[in-house]
């Protein structure tokens, strides 16, 4: 019971990191396609300012989790994808410095590199982290000691990739959405037409990567158990149509907040899909990394679920006063402030 | 060389960088807290240019420190998963314990106090600064009860063939945990003092902003006299409690060979020769010296390093060059932080103080790296004291992954570190804003 609880919470600490990391990560992307002036592209950066760092916190958060609750997931996890796990560290150093380092100096020059190391670092972690779950959907090459039998390339298979481009494009509509709460004027209308032409591509893209799920991974076994788990597939796509509907009304908070809902309902049908499975191992199923092989102690479990009960909630909710105090638009005026990027 | 070494130099490197970073957050955020706080309650315009000055420098250092600190968790599971799985049960959970209840508080509230500055009332952005400080610090406790574990295990039971957690009040109240966890924080905080001493010193030397300066000075001072002073101090205790934990570091520390059951002499002068398993040099003999330090008894008996067999003895060379280091320059602190004191009310007429200030901002960055290897190589060959070797301990993974990533980091960090020093030099050489 307490290991499918805390499997849960994984699923969830993950679908929070994508939806709150994955509109800065959307931004970063789109900053030369977005940002035409060095105004624009402020403005972009100071959008997600003071909440980039809260929200990768979520992140470690996760990572943190795995390893506390399920060990054995982490180690053969993170072993196991050691390469993409270390260029996805890279790519986050590298995004947070740029971010704090681009407005220290007055050059176009010093702007123009971090400007790059903003796109690079946020662009690299959302094809990775969507190459990477798409292979945990698919199983990984683990032998009986759950040694990862393969490199970077087994990892670049077809859905595996087709994980890597609906995560970029997923977090490219969602900074997109982001940016048209928090910016005025040209630089909005150029968010929205963006989230206008993404939406059809991202329908066929959802759609396609749907059909390969089915075909590439046993992730719709668990449904075919129990079709009422259905509803969380349900979710997202209601969220997807009613989302076209939100950007043409320009409300922006509520065509944000399904987007959030999308993103949610994908990682939670994916993980669910999982059950109870964290890591299933593509060479025999006996392999896999479950629940039941890789959880800690009860012990362990119940003090984490007791320090999360208490916990979680309170940095919800100062992470909610923080969004509050700054959810007014970034202005050129602003930009003018102290501590401003 | 093989995936251990390569692994071993990984996380020195990535820990021994990080911890450039760390201790100046740990002690400028609260200098930065105290100088807005005196702003808000008398409105002297001089306080609150104190906190943009040094808080411009604290948030430069700060972002390095994060984003290197996300290397710190992930390289337990890349590159040492076997360790990971053996005791994440304990381990997993204090880093997810860090991060849940230490860790988001110390990020939000930065976000908020580096954009709040004309969004916040006074008081809700000197608060902001105070969170930041209280949950930095509170992070690098739940960081040193980890690291306490793997010093001293305590509260586990073996178990599924894993340690796993029988008393997480054992693990949380680990004594030498505690130590080492004052140790660490006075170190940072006379590390913080030194930084504004240093810089201020800087300024005095060519008489601008003499009453910002001076103000900063003094301040960093007052940290840097108390916490030079505390961390000597409750560092020979923390030496006692080694002796007595971790038997084979102290003597290592020491390059002591041979078994002294009446008595071990303390050399001033010695060369150690690993090779042979003795001291080439030994000159200026205390008798007894050594037992006095380590158990307040001349007479006590201290084991040597021939007492295990050679695999399980740490490197003597460079534990021993680490310790020496790092009580030759923690013993240089107290002094220059009293020679200071005394000129405190004349600082700019002593021109050669503010010289040696300057030039001994290093010293504490020094003395603490130093103080790491000595905990941590100290420890080998052990990744948990008497529990786990590191051989053992190291992940299923090919070399030339290991080497890659040791080779990217490396120039990764060596490029961001020298942004980032450039950064701090500008920002400290500038000065405040015009009042």
């Amino acid at each position: 019971m307490l290991e499918t609880i805390w499997f849960l919470l994984w699923g969830v600490l993950w679908a929070i990191y994508f939806i709150l990391d994955g509109y800065d990560l959307g931004i970063g992307t789109l900053l030369p396609f977005l940002g035409k002036s060095d105004t624009d592209r402020r403005i972009m950066l100071n959008s997600m300012g003071p909440f980039w760092d809260g929200n990768e916190v979520w992140l470690i958060t996760a990572g943190g989790v795995t390893f506390a609750a399920f060990p054995k997931a982490y180690a053969v996890m993170f072993s196991g994808l050691y390469t993409p796990l270390m260029l996805l560290l890279f790519a986050l150093i590298i995004r947070g410095v740029s971010l704090e380092f681009r407005h220290q100096v007055d050059s176009p020059a010093w702007r123009r590199v971090w400007d790059w190391g903003a796109t690079i670092g946020s662009f690299l972690p959302a094809l990775l982290l969507g190459v990477a779950f798409a292979n945990i959907f698919m199983g990984l090459p683990l032998d009986e000691k759950g040694v990862f039998q393969g490199n970077l390339l087994t990892l670049l298979n077809p859905y595996g990739l087709a994980g890597g481009v609906l995560f970029v494009l997923l977090f490219a509509m969602h900074g997109a959405l982001w940016l048209t709460i928090k910016s005025e004027g040209d630089l909005q209308r150029r968010a929205a037409n963006l989230a206008r032409t993404l939406w059809p591509v991202l329908v066929v893209l959802i759609g396609a990567f749907v059909v390969l799920t089915v075909v590439y991974t046993n992730l719709l076994s668990n449904y075919l158990t129990n079709p009422l788990l259905l509803v969380l597939l349900v979710a997202p796509v209601l969220a997807l149509l009613l989302l076209r509907r939100q950007i043409g009304k320009e409300d922006w908070w509520f065509a944000w907040g399904l987007s959030a809902a999308m993103i949610t309902g994908l990682t939670l049908f994916g993980v669910v899909g999982l059950y109870p499975a964290l890591l299933p191992s593509s060479i025999n199923p006996d392999y896999s990394i479950t629940i039941a092989n890789a959880a800690s102690s009860t012990l362990t479990l119940s003090i984490m679920l007791g320090v999360a009960l208490v916990f979680v909630p309170i940095v919800a909710a100062y992470q909610f006063w923080l969004y509050r105090t700054f959810s007014h638009k970034v202005t050129e005026k602003e930009l003018g402030h102290d501590g401003a990027y | 060389m093989d995936v251990l070494m390569l692994s071993r130099l990984q996380f020195a490197m990535a820990t021994m960088f990080h911890f450039i970073f760390v201790p100046l957050t740990l002690g400028l955020s609260i200098l930065v807290a105290i100088m807005e706080t005196k702003y808000v309650r008398t409105g002297d315009e001089t306080y609150k240019r104190m906190t943009k000055f040094w808080g411009k420098l604290f948030v430069i250092n700060f972002v390095l420190g994060v984003v290197t600190g996300i290397t710190l968790e992930f390289q337990f599971g890349t590159n040492w998963s076997r360790y990971s799985e053996y005791v994440g049960d304990i381990f997993g959970s204090l880093l997810a314990i860090e991060a849940t209840v230490a860790f988001f508080l110390e990020s939000t509230f930065l976000g908020a106090w580096i954009f709040g500055w004309n969004v916040l009332s006074p008081k809700m952005h000197a608060l902001c600064i105070w969170l930041v400080a209280g949950a930095s610090n509170l992070s690098a406790l739940w960081i040193i009860i980890a690291n306490g574990f793997m010093q001293n295990p305590l509260g586990y039971v073996i178990r599924n063939g894993r340690a796993e957690l029988a008393d997480f009040f054992a693990v949380v109240g680990n004594p030498f945990a505690w130590q080492q966890y004052v140790h660490v924080l006075s170190g940072a905080f006379a590390l913080a003092g030194f930084f504004v001493m240093g810089v201020s010193s800087y300024h005095l030397l060519k008489k601008q902003n003499v009453d910002f300066f001076t103000r900063s000075f003094k301040l960093g001072m007052v940290f840097g006299l108390v916490f030079s002073i505390l961390v000597a101090v409750q560092g020979h205790h923390h030496a006692q409690e080694v002796t007595k934990i971790q038997p084979a570091k102290l003597a290592a520390m020491e390059s002591l060979w041979e078994t002294h059951e009446d008595g071990a002499p303390m050399y001033l002068l010695v060369v150690p020769d690993e090779k042979n398993e003795k001291n080439a040099i030994e000159l200026f003999g205390i008798p007894g010296g050594l037992s006095f330090l380590a158990h307040n008894d001349f007479k006590a008996p201290v084991q040597g390093l021939k007492d295990w067999p050679a695999e399980e003895r740490p490197p003597v060379m460079l534990t021993f060059l680490s310790f020496r280091a790092m009580v030759g320059l923690g013993t240089l602190m107290p002094l220059l932080c009293i020679w200071a004191f005394l000129r405190r009310n004349r600082l700019t007429e002593t021109p050669k103080l503010l010289k040696a200030m300057l030039f001994a901002i290093p010293v504490p960055y020094l003395a603490i790296e130093a103080g790491w290897v000595v905990a941590e190589v100290g420890r080998q060959p052990w990744i948990v004291n008497g529990l786990m070797k590191t051989a053992d301990a190291v992940s299923p993974i090919v070399t030339s992954q290991v080497a890659f990533s040791l080779v990217a980091l490396t120039l990764l960090y060596a490029l961001l570190g020298a942004a980032d020093i450039y950064l701090l030099f500008k920002f400290a050489k500038k000065g405040p804003a015009e009042a």
